[in-house]
């Protein structure tokens, strides 16, 4: 998992089944000391409560998916807990 | 597996359920340079710009420990015992005691 900054939202009516009702924002994945790191995803929401703003966990790939209520659905990231502290050296 | 060097814990109220009671650390991925000189004896430091991990740890390591981390979901969730769906992949899985390269790789310090 990744540290990533929410940066935006995105609204699709027309998407792949099993994907209704799930959120996706645009977050930019970071390095460990929060600065910006390649260019920005698009991240289903598995805390259905992050927004614009917050520095979040992004977990990539085929585990994307299982963070979701309905998992095995097409997604490649996923926001998986919001970040209160993070100490890094 | 890959070895990492701990360098910082994140704290999260909210977050997946997997995680609820689970440690989170963040772990510097470490290059080849970096394990040679870890086989000669000295300190090892994260590089600046290198490859990190927040990773859950399942063997209560601490910051600047030198650590085994599994990146690999099936492995993971076996781990946690969460099979088959819990979103997990990066696990903290060992605390390296010692590693010893071989002599070609440790010419390259």
């Amino acid at each position: 998992m990744q540290f990533a900054r929410v940066i935006g939202t995105l609204v699709a009516t027309q998407k792949a089944a099993g994907l209704e009702g799930v959120k996706f924002l645009v977050v930019q994945p970071l390095d460990k000391h929060r600065q910006p790191v390649g260019e920005p995803v698009i991240a289903a929401d598995g805390t259905a409560q992050a927004g614009p703003g917050e520095l979040v966990f992004i977990i990539a790939s085929r585990e994307a998916a299982l963070a979701l209520p309905q998992p095995f659905v097409p997604v490649d990231h996923a926001i998986v807990g919001i970040v209160d502290q993070a100490d890094v050296h | 597996m890959y070895v990492g060097r701990v360098s910082g814990t994140v704290v999260a109220t909210i977050k997946n359920e997997l995680f609820l009671g689970r440690k989170l650390l963040v772990v510097d991925r470490l290059d080849l340079a970096t394990l040679a000189s870890l086989s000669a004896g000295k300190p090892a430091r994260s590089q600046p710009g290198a490859k990190y991990d927040i990773a859950v740890d399942m063997v209560q390591a601490g910051e600047g420990d030198i650590v085994l981390v599994l990146d690999e979901g099936n492995s993971a969730r076996q781990i946690v015992d969460r099979e088959p769906d819990g979103a997990i992949r990066a696990v903290i899985v060992g605390i390296v005691d010692e590693i010893a390269m071989a002599g070609d790789a440790r010419a390259d310090v």
